[in-house]
């Protein structure tokens, strides 16, 4: 106890804890910090939790049987049955174009007059699909859907005429760590990297830039308190934030949302950490090069928020885009993070995965960090 | 010890120049002084001469490009942490953490200072004492006034008491009242504590407060030593000159301009004149004889000096250009007022020897901001051709009265009425018929001067003709054409200044708003200034000015001195001098009757 004591009143001790002490105050009393550290990540969890939904659900179909029948009223109703649609019946197909080209439907399936007829025929019925291919992605899940749907409709009116449907090759499929498919299991976790970019990055640069423009780092740069010293006390203060963003995304993600943690907490815990450090290393190296705030918030952004958002995998897979872009984002922090993320949520502890990318975490918080360290002198030039 | 009478702080041909892009400022050029210890020493120079520069090398935050400076003993270049841990530095701007309360602040800086927790609370009182901010401890750094925010950083900066402190102008945009007490500070530290300071500032009738001095210049050293003995070497050249019955304004401008005569200002009612030797010119002989007026020695102050030294051939002044004529002829004002103005400005009468109209109304003014009332019921009246000053302590509301008469801010109660316009409802009509000039540089500094003038133009309305017209009047008047191509931010301050006050003269305005117009500038380009201003007033323009530097007050027809938002005086300088005499005081200044107003009403 005495010598705890007695750490705490040597001078340097003293100095960091002040400086940590007076980041927090500055924190709490400062609706800016306040905004970007709490309001901001809830707004995203929010957002990312209810709002966007990468899965296609309740989609408007518009639904055109010429002539009406047993037939069509049965393929009518599988497709009602379903989630996915949301049925739009109309009586002919001028009104369901109509209805598309306004947007009001994204998807027409029509079934022609002589549907019932045919269905009895050996070379079947013809069932018209129209998509709107304006959103490339979400046509081919609805192109999907009602394939899906379709045949579904087949199956089990073989299977109550008694009649058993041969297919030569059957697809089996299980899928696998979001067996769900529901694409809020990977978007919250990648929040997690997207809330901690913006503590540990964008804030950082902003405080940092603050302290130039207001004066209050020349009255700190003549006492005896060295950069080190004042470099720790951020990154001190804004780690212990950047980890409560994290713990608060993690307990909404699991709590609210019921996101499965398959992996170790701990382990979650170990590598967020290290993201955090490489973050906190790129809000200082911005701050070293601007020291207004408008234009660190900027470069923040540019730099840090959008590659998270944009190239680190949390919303658009990597491996889909095209090469060069898949070079660039090997130099995005929030990368290698994201990979480990959904793993430790979805996967579990596999540490063929974490590995690699915790080394890559690593060696990107001491490149930051060092640049910070070699290029903040306590000099005003 | 022996080392006490050594010096506190040695540059030798300290030099450091500044470049940014292709844009290369030498702010030092081989400057070379020693301090004494246990004194006040003096750094005076208008914004620009260095002395920033020269306290940020003193404290080891910028490297020196040649020569080298020590601070007690230390080189502040290599052993930077060393000298800072032991001398104390007050930048310009204090960085006191403005969502931090004064204790806050002052713990913040007692941890980083190493100070012991258990002599905390004896220095905390005294810095307490000395400051006179106990009943403010608790309350956010950032929402103390001026004066009391220049005194927490000062506390900070004292929390642990160095034996060196240099203090980068403490007394910058800081009211008389708070002034008083900074410099009440200063000098208890030296006498009590035994403490060297070195302290920089652009007033210069603060030299006089200090045992030394150095007049820095565009990053020269002009002279060093006892501001009195400076003084005293204008010993017979300076005069005070009373002139019954002719306006002072008009016998300033012509006292200026004759041969001898080396500076001349109005002081209330006097005229008070610098000569180039102990005898009065012949010139100068001629015309007093003429106009009757009497002429009387006085002693020297320090201010004269300067003016003397940067009048000198090679001291860098910036070049003289005639001033006022031109103003007058080519006139703020069209002609065809110009027939009906007064012949004596100074008591703004017309004629006939009536007072002329009132162009300001102001009555039962009121303004809220939330439940603070800043300006609280505030009645005046401002006639044409007068020049009329707003004084008041920091806070006094007197910037929030000024922007309603200017029409930038609403007023919440009363009736105010500008140029013949109620800004109630024609504050637009009103804003064409006023010029305004805001205390920090509000020209485009990424445009040229022409660009800037050519701008400011349009946004008034001024086309054709009338636009070349003025434009080459502005080009002339202020003698920018050599600056046309040249970026405005790039301008040395005092052509700032000049740009900002053609651009607000542009469309001819009959009344100009002038917000603390002079802060920094050299006491040269402060003259010039106000000969223009003069020049603006004969010719009938209305001018109202708030300013810090009581010096200027005087040059005023009217003062308002307000304080807590109601008017405190009103009355022309003399009068409120008069008004301060006591026993004790035959002859107030006008900074001692001002501080004594706002001392009685508190």
């Amino acid at each position: 106890m005495k010598r705890l004591r007695d750490w705490l009143r040597r001078p340097r001790v003293m100095r960091v804890s002040a400086l940590v002490r007076k980041e927090f105050l500055q924190i709490v009393r400062d609706p800016s910090s306040i905004a970007i550290a709490f309001l901001m990540p809830l707004f995203l969890l929010l957002l990312f939790g209810y709002g966007v939904s990468l899965d296609a659900d309740h989609v408007p179909v518009a639904f055109v049987a010429e002539q009406p029948g047993a037939d069509t009223e049965d393929f009518r109703s599988s497709l009602a049955g379903s989630h996915y649609f949301a049925l739009k019946t109309l009586p002919t197909m001028p009104e369901a174009e109509q209805a598309l080209r306004r947007g009001k439907v994204n998807a027409i399936v029509r079934l022609r007059a002589n549907f019932g007829e045919e269905l009895r025929r050996s070379d079947g019925a013809p069932i018209q699909l129209i998509v709107n291919g304006v959103d490339a992605n979400t046509a081919r899940l609805n192109q999907g859907y009602v394939e899906g749907a379709w045949g579904n409709w087949l199956m089990r009116r073989a299977a109550s005429l008694g009649v058993d449907m041969k297919v030569p090759v059957q697809l089996e499929q299980r899928i696998w760590f979001n067996s769900e498919l529901k694409s809020r299991n990977f978007l919250v976790p990648g929040l997690v990297a997207i809330i901690m970019t913006l503590i540990g990055a964008l804030l950082t640069a902003l405080v940092m830039a603050r302290e130039w423009e207001r004066g209050t780092l020349e009255a700190l740069l003549v006492t005896p308190v060295s950069m080190s010293e004042i470099l720790l006390g951020k990154i001190v203060a804004y780690f212990t934030l950047g980890t409560g963003g994290m713990l608060l995304t993690v307990a909404l993600a699991v709590w609210l949302f019921e996101v499965p943690l398959r992996g170790s907490f701990w382990l979650l815990w170990t590598c967020a950490s290290l993201f955090l450090l490489a973050a906190l290393g790129m809000g200082l190296t911005i701050s070293t090069v601007s020291r207004s705030q408008f234009v660190a918030g900027q470069i923040a952004i540019i730099g840090t928020f959008l590659p998270a958002f944009l190239l680190s995998g949390f919303i658009f897979d990597i491996d889909s885009m095209p090469a060069p872009i898949q070079a660039v984002t090997h130099l995005v922090v929030a990368r290698y993070f994201v990979s480990i993320v959904q793993t430790l949520f979805l996967a579990g502890d596999v540490w063929a995965v974490v590995l690699p990318n915790a080394l890559a975490l690593v060696l990107m918080a001491v490149i930051f960090l060092g640049i910070t360290w070699r290029k903040s002198k306590k000099r005003l030039e | 010890m022996s080392d006490l009478a050594l010096p506190v702080l040695v540059a030798e041909s300290l030099t450091k120049t500044f470049v940014s892009g292709t844009q290369r400022s030498e702010a030092l050029k081989a400057v070379s002084f020693a301090i004494r210890p246990g004194a006040v020493t003096g750094l005076i120079g208008p914004d620009g001469a260095g002395k920033t520069t020269l306290m940020r090398l003193a404290a080891g935050l910028l490297v020196p490009d040649a020569g080298s400076v020590q601070a007690l003993g230390l080189d502040s270049t290599r052993d930077s942490l060393a000298v800072q841990a032991a001398l104390g530095y007050m930048p310009q701007r204090f960085g006191l953490y403005e969502d931090l309360s004064a204790q806050e602040n002052l713990d913040l800086y007692a941890d980083l200072q190493g100070v012991p927790k258990a002599v905390r609370s004896e220095r905390y009182a005294e810095l307490m004492h000395m400051t006179g901010l106990a009943p403010f401890v608790d309350r956010l750094a950032g929402r103390l006034s001026g004066g009391m925010k220049q005194k927490l950083g000062l506390a900070c900066t004292l929390v642990r008491p160095p034996r060196l402190l240099l203090l980068d102008e403490p007394t910058v945009g800081v009211d008389p009242v708070s002034r008083r007490e900074l410099w009440a500070i200063v000098d208890r530290l030296v006498g009590e504590e035994g403490m060297s300071v070195l302290l920089s500032t652009a007033y210069l009738d603060e030299a006089e407060r200090c045992s030394e001095v150095i007049v820095l210049h565009q990053g020269r050293i002009l002279d060093q030593g006892p501001p009195g003995a400076m003084s005293a070497r204008m010993a017979g050249r300076t005069w005070s000159i009373t002139a019954a019955g002719r306006g002072k304004r008009d016998l300033q401008m012509r006292l200026a301009r004759t041969h001898g005569v080396v500076d001349a200002l109005v002081q209330g009612e006097r005229i008070r004149l610098v000569s180039e030797g102990t005898q009065i010119p012949d010139a100068l002989g001629t015309l007093l004889a003429g106009e009757g007026a009497t002429i009387t020695p006085v002693p020297p102050r320090f201010e004269d000096y300067v003016i003397d030294l940067l009048r000198e051939p090679g001291a860098g002044a910036q070049d003289p250009i005639p001033v006022g004529a031109a103003a007058a002829a080519n006139s703020a004002v069209d002609p065809s007022r110009l027939t009906a103005l007064p012949q004596d400005p100074d008591v703004a009468r017309d004629a006939d020897g009536h007072e002329s109209p009132a162009v300001i109304h102001v009555r039962e003014l009121v303004r809220r901001f939330g439940d603070f009332q800043a300006v609280a019921g505030v009645s005046f009246e401002v006639r044409r051709g007068e020049i009329f000053g707003l004084l008041g302590a920091n806070g006094a509301g007197k910037s929030t009265t000024f922007r309603i008469l200017c029409g930038l801010l609403p007023a919440s109660a009363g009736h105010v009425e500008v140029a013949g316009h109620d800004l109630r409802h024609a504050a637009a009509s009103a804003r064409a018929r006023i010029g305004y000039m805001a205390q920090k540089f509000s020209q485009y500094g990424n445009l040229s001067v022409g660009q800037n003038l050519v701008f400011f133009a349009k946004a008034y309305g001024l086309d054709g003709e009338k636009r070349a017209e003025r434009l080459a009047w502005a080009e002339a008047e202020f003698d920018l054409a050599r600056y046309r191509e040249q970026l405005a931010g790039e301008l040395p301050l005092g052509y700032k200044q000049r740009l900002a006050m053609a651009c607000a003269l542009m469309h001819e305005p009959e009344i100009l708003f002038l917000d603390e117009p002079t802060s920094g500038v050299d006491p040269l380009a402060r003259r010039e200034f106000w000969q223009r201003i003069n020049a603006l007033a004969v010719a009938g323009v209305t001018v109202l000015v708030t300013t810090h530097f009581m010096e200027e007050a005087e040059y005023c027809d009217r003062l308002l001195i307000m304080a807590a938002g109601r008017i405190l005086t009103m009355g022309e300088p003399a009068a409120i001098k008069a008004g301060a005499r006591s026993p004790g005081h035959p002859d107030p200044s006008m900074e001692e009757a001002f501080i004594r107003q706002v001392e009685e009403a508190a």
